[in-house]
C-alpha cells in the first residue's frame, strides 16, 4: 500500500542556476549531494551526520528552491505487540505446550499440562487446536503425548520465532518481507496480541531537474557564508562570491517594547485638549460623596448613591467635609436651592455627605476645579482624562472601571451656541466632520444634550458624549456666583472599541501579552 | 431609565395627529426622550428621569402634541369637589407621615387599561417613588370601600388581611416574610414599632402602603368604574405632584376627578390640588444661556409647546404634575427644546486661553520611555484587586488593605496596595505565552493615612518585572539603574528582608534621599501561588521620589 502525495508543484526557480548553487546554505550544501543517492529521510540523516531537524530544515529549503520535490511514503510496518513481547522472553505457548509434554513419556491429562506449562486458558485452547492440526500431538481418552512430529517441531526454531525475532530487532516493512516472513505473518496475525501492524509515514525527497545539475556543481568551495573582521581586513572577499540569501523567506518573530494601547489612545485624546488651549485637572480616585455628589446637586436619596451603583469603601468609611463656607452653601441648594432655585427639599445630612467613594465620574473633578478657582483666572478651559468606577458586574459590554473624559469652559459669557461650536471643534479633531445635538438629562446640567457624530466609514451616527451647561445650584455654591460652565465629556471604551474592533470590553484591561505585543499602534492623529 | 411601551393607534388618537414615521422619530428624540423602536403597533420610548409625568401614554402624547403644535400650552383639568374624607391618625407621623388621595370616576376600564394602569404605577414607584421608599401608589374599586378612609399605623400584630396574589388571610409579619412583595419591600417597614395602613370606615384594612393592596378591596377589576386613589409617603408636596400625575393621566383615559378632605391631626388639606405654580421668566436670562435672540412672542409661542401658559407679565404658569422645574433655567432648557436642538448654529468663541500638561503626567510618560526602550511590555489593571492576591498570595498576610463595603464582583473586593503582585497575576496569566516576559506598570496605589481627606492616601508607583529562565537580580538591579542615570537620580540599597523575596537578594530602594520601595527576586513559594514556572525578579517605586529635584 503506497501512496505519494507531491507537496509541491515544479515550476521553474527565476534564478539563474549557479546563482542558485550560490544561496544554498551550509545545510543545504550537505545534504543536496546526498540526494544523488538517497531519498528517504531516515538514509539522509544517517549519511548527512546531521540532526532530524537539520536535515528536515535543509530538505525544506532545498523543495522552496525548487531544486527537490518531497513527498510523503506511507509503509506498512509489522512490529511486536505486548504478548509477543512476551512469547520472545518465555518462549510460543505451543512450544511450552510441547516442552511440558516431552518431559512426560505417557502423555499428561489435560489439567496437568496447565500446571506445567503456566499457560492461561486461552493460550492452552489455542496451542490444542494448533498442534492438533500440524499433528504434534494425539489424544487418547483425555490424555495427550507428543508424537514424533511434535518431537521434531519442538527442536528446532518455527518460522514464527524465527520472524518475531527479527522484527524484534527492526519492525519490517510488509511489502519487503520474504515467502517465509510472509507466511509467519499471516499465522500470527490470526493471534491475540503477538503483533501489530501500523501505517508509518517516511519523507522522500527527489531531485529535479535542476536540482540533480546543481547537485553535481562544486558547492560552497568558494562562498562566504559570514563576513568576519578577517575578511574585511584583508579583503578575502575578493575573489570569493558571497551566499545569497533568500529575501522573502519568512523570520520569527520579535517583539519590541510598547505601551498598553489604552495609554495611546489616552495621549491621543489628551492632545486634542491640549491643542484647544484646555489646562488639565487631576485628581484622587477615592473622593467624599460630598464632592462626588453633593457639590454637583445630586440629591441624597438618589438611586445612584446607593451601594448596587456605586463603590463605597469600608475603611475609612468617611472622610473630611471641605471648607464650612462651601459645606454650608451646598446644603442650602440641596434643602432650600440658591440662586433663585427652589432645591431639593429634603435634609441634607452632613454624614451622608462624608461617606467616601470611589469617584463615579471625572466630573468630581471639575466640581473641585470650580471650588479652588479665583475670579481673575476666569474665563478659563480645563479638561481630565481619568478613571471612574462603577459598582457593575463585570461582563463583555461593562466594566467596573474605565476612562472618562472630560471638559468644562468656565465664561460668564459663554451659552449654549458655544457649546455646541466647541463640541464641533473637537470632534472634528477626532476626525467626525459632522455632530448633532438632542436633548438629554444629567442631574447637574441644564440644558442637557447628547451628542451624536456621524462616523463617515459606517455611515451611521454614533452617541459619543454628553454635554451642558452646569446648574446655578452647582456653579453658584462653588463660584460663589451663577457663572456659565459649559460642560461635556465622553466615554473612552467606546472610542477604544471603534479602533480596535474589540467585541468584548473586557478586552481592554486582559493584559493577554500577546495581544499587547501584537495590537496594532494608534496611529491616529489629531485633524 | 424606564422606557414606556406607547400603543401607536391610542397614541395618535390622543396626540390628535398622524406624522409620517420619520417625523415621529425625530420629533420623540428632539422632545427629550430617547426612542428605543417603532413598529406599526407599538412604540417604545425611554423617558429621562426628570420627567415621570411622561410616563403614561397619556403623559406622554400630552407632552407630544403641545411640542408638535397640535395642542400647545397648559390643559385644564376639571375638579369636582367631594365630601370624601380622608383621616389621617397622628400615629402614621413615625412611619409614613403624608398621603395625598383623590377619587377618578367614570373610567371605561377593560383589559389592556388595566395593565397600562399598573405599569404607569410601577414605573413611578421604581421612579419618583425611589423604589416606594420616597412615595408609594395605591388604587382601588371604590365601590368595594364605605368613605370615610382612615389612615393610621397600627401594631403588626393587630394588622391582618388577604393581600393580593395571596389565597389567605396573613398578618403583617407574614406578609413581610412570606408574600414576594413583603419580602422586596419590607426593609422599608424594617424596625417600626406600628405599620402604615388605610381602612375603610366599616374597619377593612384596603392596605398596608407601601408594600400591598387587599385582595377584596384593593383589587381593580373590568367592572372598576370608580377609583379611590392614595400616595404616601414622607413628603406632602412629592406626594401631590405624584396623585396630579396620575389623576391627569386618569382623566385622560376618559375619567372625571373628584377632590378629597384630608383630615390631618393640625389642619385640612384638599387634594388634588391642579393649580399651576408660578415662575417668572426673564427673557434676557433665556437669551444669555442660549446664545439667542428672542422676542416676547417667541418665548410664549416656545413654552406653550412645552405645555406651559405665559401670562402677560411674563410668569410661566407650571402644569402641577411636572416635578423637574426647580430654576428658571430649567425653563431655558424647555425653551431649547422647544426651538429645536437641531435648529442651533455652532459659534466658537475667541477666549484666551493657555494649555497646560499635569507635570507628573509628562513625567509618568518620560519613564514609560525609558521602560519601553528597555523592552518592557506596559500593562494596564483594574485599581480593585482581590485582597489575597495583596496578602497571602504574596506571603504577607498582615497587610492592610482598603476594604470596598460591596463590590458586586466578589474576586475585586479591595483597593491594591501594590502593584506588583497585581503584575504578578498579569503573569500569571500569560504562562502560556513566549518567554521572556518583561512588563510595567505605573499606576495608583492606596493606603490608609491620617493626612488626607478621605484618609486615603493614593501615590503613583511603577513596578517593573522581569520572568524568564535568566531571569536574576542583576537583571531587574540593572533596570533600576538605567532608570536612575536617566532621571539622574541618585539611589541606595539597603539589604532587606521582605517574605514576598528570597533572602539575601532583596533590598529596600532609597531614590534622592527618600524611602521609595523594593527591588529583589520574588520567592519560589509565593511564584508557586501565582503558578509561575521561572525566575521573576523585579522592583516598585514611588514615582514622587525620582521627579524630586527635576
Amino acid at each position: 500500500m503506497h501512496s505519494r502525495n507531491s507537496t509541491e508543484s515544479v515550476q521553474d526557480n527565476p534564478l539563474k542556476e549557479s546563482e542558485i548553487a550560490d544561496s544554498l546554505s551550509p545545510l543545504e550544501r550537505k545534504v543536496l549531494p546526498l540526494l544523488t543517492k538517497y531519498t528517504l529521510l531516515s538514509e539522509l540523516v544517517q549519511h548527512s551526520g546531521l540532526q532530524q531537524v537539520e536535515v528536515m530544515r535543509a530538505l525544506q529549503w532545498l523543495s522552496n528552491k525548487k531544486l527537490i520535490t518531497l513527498s510523503t511514503e506511507e509503509k506498512e510496518i509489522v512490529e511486536l505487540a505486548e504478548n509477543g513481547k512476551a512469547y520472545l522472553e518465555k518462549g510460543l505457548p505451543e512450544k511450552r505446550f510441547l516442552r511440558a509434554l516431552s518431559e512426560a513419556e505417557k502423555g499428561l491429562p489435560f489439567k496437568e499440562i496447565a500446571s506445567k506449562s503456566g499457560l492461561e486458558k486461552q493460550e492452552l485452547n489455542a496451542s490444542l487446536g494448533l498442534l492438533k492440526s500440524r499433528g504434534a500431538i494425539e489424544i487418547d481418552r483425555g490424555i495427550v503425548s507428543i508424537t514424533e512430529q511434535g518431537k521434531a517441531l519442538l527442536s528446532k526454531q518455527t518460522l514464527e520465532e524465527k520472524f518475531l525475532q527479527a522484527i524484534a530487532s527492526e519492525p519490517k516493512e510488509t511489502a519487503a518481507l520474504s515467502d517465509e516472513e510472509k507466511y509467519a505473518l499471516d499465522t500470527l496475525k490470526k493471534r491475540q496480541g503477538i503483533i501489530r501492524i501500523v501505517l508509518r509515514k517516511e519523507k522522500i525527497a527527489t531531485l529535479t531537474e535542476t536540482g540533480r545539475k546543481i547537485s553535481k556543481m562544486d558547492l560552497g568551495a568558494n562562498t562566504i557564508e559570514k563576513l568576519t573582521p578577517e575578511i574585511i581586513k584583508k579583503g578575502l572577499w575578493k575573489n570569493k562570491t558571497f551566499r545569497r540569501f533568500d529575501v522573502q523567506v519568512n523570520v520569527p518573530k520579535i517583539n519590541f517594547g510598547r505601551r498598553h494601547f489604552i495609554n495611546e489612545a489616552v495621549d491621543y485624546v489628551r492632545r486634542i485638549w491640549i491643542e484647544m488651549g484646555f489646562q488639565e485637572m487631576t485628581g484622587s480616585l477615592v473622593q467624599t460623596s460630598f464632592w462626588n455628589f453633593d457639590a454637583l446637586f445630586t440629591a441624597q436619596d438618589h438611586p445612584v448613591r446607593e451601594m448596587q451603583d456605586t463603590f463605597f469603601i469600608e475603611n475609612p468609611d468617611k472622610g473630611k467635609l471641605p471648607d464650612k463656607k462651601i459645606v454650608a452653601a451646598v446644603k442650602k441648594a440641596h434643602e432650600h436651592g440658591v440662586s433663585g432655585s427652589r432645591g431639593w427639599k429634603y435634609k441634607w445630612s452632613q454624614e451622608e455627605a462624608k461617606r467616601n467613594v470611589l469617584r463615579t465620574h471625572t466630573t468630581v473633578l471639575s466640581a473641585r476645579t470650580l471650588a479652588a478657582l479665583s475670579k481673575e483666572k476666569i474665563p478659563a478651559k480645563f479638561f481630565s482624562v481619568g478613571k471612574c468606577f462603577r459598582n457593575e458586574t463585570l461582563d463583555y459590554s461593562h466594566l467596573f472601571e474605565f476612562y472618562q473624559v472630560e471638559g468644562i469652559v468656565v465664561d460668564p459669557n459663554a451659552n449654549f451656541r458655544h457649546l455646541l461650536g466647541y463640541l464641533t471643534e473637537f470632534f472634528k479633531k477626532m476626525g467626525y466632520e459632522k455632530i448633532r445635538i438632542r436633548p438629554a438629562y444629567f442631574p447637574y446640567t441644564e440644558p442637557s444634550a447628547e451628542v451624536d457624530v456621524y462616523d463617515k466609514k459606517h455611515g451611521r451616527w454614533l452617541e459619543l458624549a454628553g454635554a451642558g451647561i452646569f446648574r446655578p445650584e452647582v456653579v453658584a455654591p462653588l463660584l460663589g456666583e451663577d457663572i456659565t460652565v459649559l460642560a461635556w465629556g465622553l466615554g473612552f471604551p467606546r472610542i477604544i472599541k471603534e479602533y480596535y474592533n474589540f467585541d468584548d470590553i473586557r478586552e481592554l484591561y486582559r493584559n493577554d501579552l500577546k495581544t499587547l505585543r501584537e495590537v496594532k499602534l494608534w496611529t491616529k492623529q489629531t485633524e | 431609565m424606564p422606557t414606556v411601551k406607547l400603543n401607536r393607534k391610542v397614541f395618535e388618537k390622543l396626540v390628535g395627529r398622524k406624522l409620517p414615521e420619520q417625523e415621529l422619530k425625530h420629533k420623540i428624540s428632539m422632545l427629550g426622550t430617547d426612542l428605543e423602536s417603532v413598529d406599526k403597533d407599538e412604540i417604545n420610548v425611554e423617558v429621562f428621569p426628570n420627567r415621570p409625568d411622561m410616563l403614561s401614554e397619556q403623559g406622554f402624547a400630552r407632552a407630544f402634541s403641545a411640542f408638535i403644535g397640535e395642542k400647545p400650552g397648559i390643559r385644564k383639568y376639571e375638579i369636582k369637589k367631594s365630601n370624601a374624607q380622608v383621616i389621617i391618625d397622628k400615629s402614621v407621623s413615625e412611619v409614613r407621615p403624608y398621603t395625598a388621595c383623590a377619587i377618578v370616576r367614570n373610567l371605561k376600564i377593560d383589559d389592556e387599561k388595566i395593565r397600562e394602569i399598573i405599569q404607569l404605577q410601577e414605573k413611578l414607584h421604581v421612579t419618583y417613588g425611589r423604589n416606594r421608599k420616597k412615595a408609594a401608589i395605591g388604587i382601588y374599586p371604590l365601590e368595594k370601600i364605605k368613605l370615610p378612609i382612615h389612615y393610621k399605623a397600627l401594631p403588626p400584630n393587630q394588622i391582618k388581611f388577604r393581600p393580593l396574589e395571596a389565597s389567605r388571610e396573613m398578618t403583617a409579619e407574614e406578609i413581610l416574610n412570606e408574600h414576594p412583595t413583603g419580602k422586596e419591600y419590607g426593609h422599608l417597614l424594617k424596625g417600626k414599632k406600628a405599620y402604615p395602613v388605610f381602612l375603610d370606615s366599616s374597619g377593612s384594612i384596603l392596605s398596608m402602603p407601601p408594600i400591598i393592596n387587599s385582595a377584596l378591596t384593593g383589587r381593580v377589576t373590568e367592572e372598576t368604574t370608580d377609583v379611590f386613589i392614595e400616595c404616601s409617603g414622607h413628603d406632602f408636596e412629592v406626594l401631590s405632584t405624584l396623585l396630579n400625575m396620575i389623576v391627569t393621566a386618569l382623566a385622560d383615559m376618559g375619567g372625571s376627578i373628584e377632590s378629597m378632605e384630608l383630615k390631618y391631626p393640625d389642619k385640612n388639606i384638599v387634594t388634588p390640588d391642579l393649580t399651576p405654580k408660578k415662575m417668572p421668566i426673564d427673557i434676557s436670562y433665556a437669551e444669555k444661556k442660549l446664545g439667542l435672540k428672542l422676542s416676547g412672542e417667541e418665548v410664549k409661542r416656545l413654552l406653550e409647546r412645552m405645555g406651559y401658559f405665559v401670562d402677560s407679565s411674563f410668569n410661566v404658569h407650571i402644569p402641577a404634575y411636572r416635578a423637574d422645574i426647580l430654576h428658571p433655567i430649567d425653563l431655558v432648557e424647555d425653551i431649547a427644546i422647544a426651538y429645536g436642538f437641531d435648529n442651533f448654529s455652532p459659534e466658537i468663541p475667541s477666549i484666551a486661553s493657555t494649555a497646560k500638561q499635569d507635570r507628573e503626567y509628562g513625567l509618568n510618560h518620560k519613564a514609560a520611555s525609558v521602560l519601553t526602550g528597555l523592552g518592557f511590555q506596559e500593562t494596564s489593571s483594574y485599581h480593585l484587586t482581590g485582597s489575597e492576591q495583596q496578602t497571602e498570595r504574596i506571603l504577607m498576610p498582615d497587610e492592610e488593605v482598603i476594604m470596598l463595603s460591596s463590590s458586586v464582583n466578589e474576586e475585586y473586593n479591595s483597593l491594591r496596595k501594590r502593584l506588583f503582585p497585581v503584575l504578578l497575576d498579569v503573569l500569571s496569566r500569560n504562562r502560556h505565552h513566549e518567554y521572556p516576559h518583561r512588563i510595567f506598570e505605573i499606576g495608583s496605589v492606596f493606603s490608609k493615612s491620617s493626612k488626607t481627606e478621605t484618609g486615603v492616601n493614593e501615590e503613583t508607583n511603577l513596578a517593573v518585572l522581569n520572568a524568564s529562565l535568566e531571569t536574576s537580580f542583576t537583571e531587574a538591579k540593572q533596570q533600576l539603574d538605567a532608570l536612575m542615570r536617566a532621571f539622574d537620580a541618585e539611589y541606595k540599597l539597603e539589604p532587606a528582608n521582605y517574605p514576598s523575596f528570597i533572602p539575601g537578594r532583596c533590598a529596600e530602594i532609597e531614590i534622592n534621599g527618600k524611602k521609595a520601595g523594593i527591588i529583589g527576586e520574588i520567592h519560589p513559594a509565593v511564584l508557586q501561588n501565582f503558578d509561575l514556572p521561572v525566575p521573576v525578579a523585579g522592583f516598585e517605586i514611588r514615582l514622587s521620589p525620582l521627579y524630586l529635584n527635576l
